[in-house]
């Protein structure tokens, strides 16, 4: 059998770090972190306890940062020089999904930013980048904010998630105000006596939260939320195999520099406003795919039978002609079956193309395929 | 019946002239939950060390290589909707693939079980 060794470069760890090792978890270098990509349950257990219960993941590789100005137009505006979401009109409370914009209109990093309730922070944004490009985010944001709106890092902060249909209701057994809140709310409060600022939102595709946390409070905050039956930890790999069953991108693969967020099927990212607007990197690029559409687009794919077609996998057409690329594939359990998504061409994106996967040299029949493949449970 | 292992964790289990080749169960464990195998063709010929069959877990592919020279007799069609048995019995039902052997003197080369073992712990 043939593994793929790792590099030995000192790795960074959260500080849940002692909690994934006494828990069995095999640990792996992710993004510069040695991480859980499962515990001893196992991807598949873990996958489906998320689906049915509530999973536990440490999130705290990614990147929290502030922006802090004078006030929510001035730091607004700042990050909209960047992004094409529009943050001006952000409510107080509302966290939205965004993509750092290179200027050919290519995504840097995606990303997602919340305005705090407290009016007392107004002219503050909370940000979550990806592990592996905080530090080229950080650059590049602090390289082009005018003086007035400054980045600090949140270094100082873990973020745990808790993901699944028991989610909602074992966060409100410790924190009663957070029941009513909807998905992609935000707010600051007290859950198990500790102090975190949450969002209903995540990575999954289920309901839940993602639980940002003093780095000092993170072990009592994981512990508190484990104490629940219903609640198990899950690793990296069960949450790339929810993710991709939800359809939701992983940057760097599914999206990076040469992708468009219209390419990548994120139009519904970018509001009415800037569509009509402009004023991002790359606007010029985008809004004439919005008009004309891509040349390209990121689509579902259903393999037929039960081989996987992996990363980097060549899509055709049935007469053989490439069309595209495979950018995340592999085996979801709640589908019972394979999935993937890639780019193809805009002619063979419809739903229910019959396209070929060439897997380990052989074509295997699939069919685009609407997304996600698992529903989306979110609390509207 | 003599059993021997190769480092990359292959099993061949030796029956008259035949090998029932397999994966030990450290090497599923390592694994995790396998989702799929790909098998040979029936009366394909493998030259030891050449790619026998893919096996995927959720994560990943990997590669299982022949561990000595042979034909292949006949593969586990029970791994096909049922590649969990891999997890579950790598070393009974979770065989992959029956070779004749052309070779026995390869076996030679290979790792006794006590051998296997020693290696295993020293990696783990």
């Amino acid at each position: 059998m043939a593994d793929h060794a790792h590099s030995d470069e000192p790795l960074l760890v959260t500080p849940l770090h002692a909690e994934h090792v006494a828990l069995g978890a095999r640990m792996v270098p992710f993004a510069g972190y040695d991480m859980p990509v499962q515990y001893p349950a196992g991807i598949l257990t873990e996958h489906n306890w998320t689906r049915e219960h509530a999973g536990l993941f440490d999130v705290s590789h990614m990147g929290q940062a502030l922006l802090v100005g004078p006030n929510h137009e001035t730091t607004a505006k700042a990050l909209e020089a960047l992004i094409p979401a529009d943050i001006v009109n952000l409510k107080p409370g509302q966290q939205r999904y965004s993509q750092l914009l290179s200027d050919e209109g290519g995504i840097l990093d995606d990303l997602m930013v919340t305005r705090p309730v407290d009016p007392a922070k107004d002219g503050t944004l909370l940000l979550v980048v990806n592990a592996s490009m905080k530090e080229a985010d950080y650059a590049h944001m602090q390289a082009r904010l005018p003086a007035d709106v400054k980045l600090v890092r949140a270094d100082d902060r873990a973020l745990l998630a808790i993901q699944g249909p028991k989610a909602a209701e074992i966060v409100a057994r410790l924190a009663p105000d957070t029941a009513d809140m909807a998905f992609m709310a935000a707010k600051a409060t007290k859950l198990a006596g500790l102090d975190v600022h949450l969002s209903r939102s995540g990575y999954t595709g289920e309901d839940g939260y993602e639980i940002s946390v003093a780095a000092k409070d993170a072990v009592a905050l994981w512990k508190a939320l484990l104490a629940d039956p219903e609640v198990k930890p899950i690793g990296l790999g069960a949450r790339d195999s929810l993710r991709l069953e939800a359809g939701l991108c992983l940057y760097g693969h599914d999206i990076d520099t040469t992708t468009s967020p219209i390419e990548g099927g994120l139009i519904w990212s970018i509001q009415k406003r800037r569509r009509e607007e402009g004023g991002f990197p790359g606007a010029a690029r985008i809004q004439s795919e919005i008009k004309d559409g891509a040349r390209r687009v990121r689509v579902g794919l259903k393999p037929e039978g039960r081989a996987p077609a992996r990363e980097g996998t060549i899509i055709t057409t049935p007469d053989g002609r490439e069309v595209g690329i495979v950018t995340s594939g592999g085996f979801g359990p709640t589908v019972n079956g394979p999935v993937a998504m890639g780019y193809v061409s805009k002619d063979v994106s419809a739903v229910g193309t019959d396209l070929h996967l060439v897997v380990r040299g052989k074509p295997i029949a699939a069919k685009v395929a609407a997304m996600p493949f698992a529903p989306h449970r979110y609390k509207r | 019946m003599t059993t021997r292992y190769t480092k990359d964790h292959e099993y061949v289990r030796v029956e008259g002239d035949a090998g029932i080749v397999g994966i030990s169960d450290y090497a599923q464990s390592q694994l995790g939950d396998v989702v799929f195998v790909e098998l040979p063709a029936l009366g394909k010929t493998l030259a030891k060390g050449a790619e026998a069959a893919v096996v995927e877990s959720v994560k990943a592919a990997s590669e299982v290589y022949a561990p000595v020279s042979g034909e292949v007799l006949e593969v586990n069609s029970l791994l096909e909707d049922a590649p969990g048995t891999v997890n579950e019995d790598p070393a009974g039902r979770g065989w992959f693939l029956k070779l004749r052997i052309t070779n026995p003197s390869e076996l030679d080369g290979l790792l006794t079980e006590e051998q296997y073992n020693e290696f295993v712990k020293s990696i783990s």
